[in-house]
């Protein structure tokens, strides 16, 4: 699979008549990507993020975030920011349109301006709010973007390389990373530079059983090059709640859905 | 007099029922009243004499409480702010220009009274519209004195008292907006920035404040903006009506000299979208001068159609720029040159605007520099508002910014504030 499932996962079904031991590189990535973005029919959570710098200085968001699966493999996001208070009420939303040359379409919501902004299609490999996160470890990295290959099978976990069909397009040359045979859930990802130097690591150090469906809790990443670190944690974390696709409109970037209240 | 007491009633209120103990929270009472806001700390500076004006052209503290509370099943928002503004030589309060040491941003309730209908009712900002910092059916009132002289972004728009209901049909978003009395810009009269007074044929300022004749009857004087819109695959498209008056003066009394606002119509459409790497916005409006309808009345504005083309990309990680083109086109140019005095300087009759955005992030977007320019060809004149943010920690936000105005003559839209070329820093602490 790509990036650690930092939202939701899904569908920790086990054994569905498929014998682990026989999938191909790209049928665990299929998997994993499921398990790591897929979760329910939909799903909320409430994040803490935490970026500490590497003199130890601390900045704090937290945000609601509403998941829908949509028609296919499209999903729609709806992230209601709490904290910093400078970004309290904004919201953020995102229909993931996945397929060939398909961009997300994007808006973030400005509450004192009572303006939606339209954002334009970005470099997924961008800072997510400042965080040590890129915008892709958010929404999931499109499986079809790295040839895969199975370079391991041992500790109940599979480890695979990933390699970017398209060099130009990323900062690394490739990745690692170990997915849970009975979850499919990737533990822990490992990024090479173009030197072939070990420079981030991301790792979901907490997994738990919400509704049947194995969640990470808290994910961390690592930047080795700066010294920084990002860990968020995941509370609230609620499945089929029955969330309406209207949820996912202006209509309630204007008022956000009471959905997004919990404490 | 009847619309400020039933203002303040509505306010007293919401307040009193934002302010009922909550049966879901635990603590202390402002534990449980969950009070947010900013305080803000700036001033700003002419770059250059103005023989009309005072050298500091901002100087102000504003303390900001926000605060938003569910009271059964509606919504409480009340957003105000206290100002100390010692730059402002009239500091009486008055609630409709912010005026004073008090500004209500916004006091409302909103409800649904049918799942696919909401109402929000009492002060709000309302916006619409695809314009970046330019606007065609947005006719919701702006503070462009806040915008001119560097108070952050978000007091470009002034509040409006109005109902805003919303319908959710299934085949499209209806929103009114109904304001029972007219909400004018909170525009430029020479109290603080200067400007091309085209009755005196020069630049005036404190020297001569404009007198405003405003339409303030309640119920006479109101205002209808009509959005109907729909997303179709991600695209956006909406049409636009609005009934109303010019939103700055578009006129004059002769036999006062007060400046006037004449009625206004504005039909319009807008479709926004991602083509390519980036997003498209097109959008058009038919401004229906009405009280110049034969489009040779001297002392009304003419009728106009305005077009705006805008196009935004990330051009490399971290780094935003976005162009627009915007065209004013009067309507009937002949009329208005014939009704223009022999001395005075003639508008073209077709206005053009570029303008160009630029962002940039960086120190893990701690860091924002920014630029937006104006640039008018036909005018050829032009506006700059470079700006630099730092967020030092989570809680306070360091600006300084430039508010840069050129032009080769006098009176051209943007030239004429050339006396008002300043730069502003500014620090803010949100809690």
């Amino acid at each position: 699979m790509k990036r650690m499932g930092m939202f939701f996962n899904l569908l920790g079904i086990f054994g569905f008549g498929v014998f682990a031991a026989d999938l191909s590189a790209d049928q665990i990535v299929e998997k994993a990507n499921q398990a790591s973005y897929y979760g329910g029919k939909d799903g909320r959570a409430r994040v803490e993020m935490v970026i500490t710098d590497a003199d130890g200085g601390e900045r704090v968001r937290e945000f609601v975030i509403l998941r829908l699966n949509t028609q296919g493999q499209n999903q729609k996001f709806y992230v209601y920011f709490e904290e910093p208070a400078d970004v309290r009420k904004m919201a953020y939303l995102v229909w993931k349109n996945v397929g060939e040359g398909k961009e997300d379409d994007r808006w973030l919501w400005l509450p004192a301006l009572n303006l939606s902004k339209r954002i334009a299609p970005g470099d997924k490999r961008t800072s997510f709010v400042g965080s040590d996160f890129v915008y892709e470890d958010v929404s999931g990295r499109s499986i079809h973007a790295d040839n895969h290959e199975l370079v391991e099978t041992a500790d109940g976990q599979y480890k695979l390389k990933s390699t970017p069909k398209d060099p130009d397009s990323v900062e690394f040359s490739y990745y690692h990373v170990w997915i849970d045979m009975d979850s499919f859930l990737p533990r822990k990802a490992e990024y090479f530079d173009k030197q072939g130097k070990l420079y981030r690591r991301v790792e979901a150090p907490r997994v738990e059983t919400v509704q049947g469906i194995p969640t990470v809790m808290e994910s961390v990443v690592h930047d080795l090059n700066t010294g920084g670190k990002t860990t968020n944690t995941f509370t609230m974390v609620e499945y089929n709640i029955g969330l309406k696709e209207n949820i996912f409109s202006e209509r309630f970037l204007r008022r956000p859905p009471r959905e997004v209240n919990i404490q | 007099m009847k619309r400020v007491l039933l203002f303040h009633l509505l306010f007293w209120m919401e307040m009193s029922l934002a302010l009922a103990p909550a049966q879901d929270r635990e603590g202390a009472w402002f534990e449980q009243l969950d009070l947010h806001g900013f305080a803000d700390l700036r001033t700003g500076f002419r770059t250059q004499d103005d023989p009309h004006q005072d050298d500091e052209s901002l100087g102000e503290f504003r303390g900001q409480i926000d605060f938003m509370r569910y009271v059964g099943p509606a919504t409480v928002q009340i957003r105000v702010d206290g100002v100390g503004d010692w730059v402002a030589d009239d500091t009486d309060v008055d609630l409709e220009t912010g005026r004073g040491w008090v500004d209500v941003r916004e006091a409302n309730v909103l409800f649904s009274p049918h799942p696919s209908v909401d109402v929000k009712l009492g002060r709000q900002i309302l916006t619409w519209g695809t314009g970046d910092l330019l606007f065609i059916n947005d006719l919701f009132p702006k503070d462009w004195q806040s915008f001119f002289v560097g108070r952050d972004t978000e007091y470009l728009k002034a509040p409006s008292d109005a109902v805003f209901m919303s319908f959710f049909p299934s085949f499209a978003n209806i929103d009114l907006a109904y304001m029972p009395r007219f909400d004018p810009d909170r525009g430029i009269t020479g109290e603080r920035l200067s400007f091309w007074n085209g009755a005196l044929g020069q630049r005036t300022g404190q020297d001569h404040v404009v007198i405003v004749d405003t339409p303030d009857d309640w119920g006479s004087d109101d205002e209808w903006n009509l959005r109907i819109s729909k997303t179709l695959r991600g695209y956006e498209l909406a049409f636009y009506a609005c009934d109303g008056f010019w939103k700055s003066p578009g006129g004059m009394n002769p036999d006062t000299g007060e400046a006037t606002y004449p009625g206004l119509s504005v039909y319009g459409a807008s479709l926004r979208g991602q083509m390519g790497k980036g997003i498209l916005s097109v959008e058009a409006g038919y401004y229906d001068s009405r009280d110049d309808a034969a489009g040779d009345n001297p002392w009304v504005r003419n009728s106009e159609m305005r077009y705006l083309v805008g196009y935004d990309q990330e051009l490399a990680r971290n780094l935003t720029g976005a162009g627009q083109l915007y065209v004013e086109a009067m309507q009937d140019h002949e009329g208005y040159r014939a009704g223009m005095p022999e001395s005075a300087p003639v508008a073209d009759g077709t206005r053009t605007v570029l303008t160009m955005r630029l962002t940039r992030q960086a120190m893990d977007q701690t860091l924002v520099l920014s630029l937006f320019a104006y640039y008018s060809p036909t005018d050829e004149d032009a506006y700059l508002r470079p700006n630099i943010s730092y967020k030092a920690t989570d809680a306070w936000l360091l600006t300084m910014g430039g508010n840069a105005f050129f032009g080769s003559d006098d009176h051209t839209f943007f030239a004429q504030f050339e006396d008002n070329n300043n730069v502003f820093a500014g620090a803010r602490y949100s809690f």
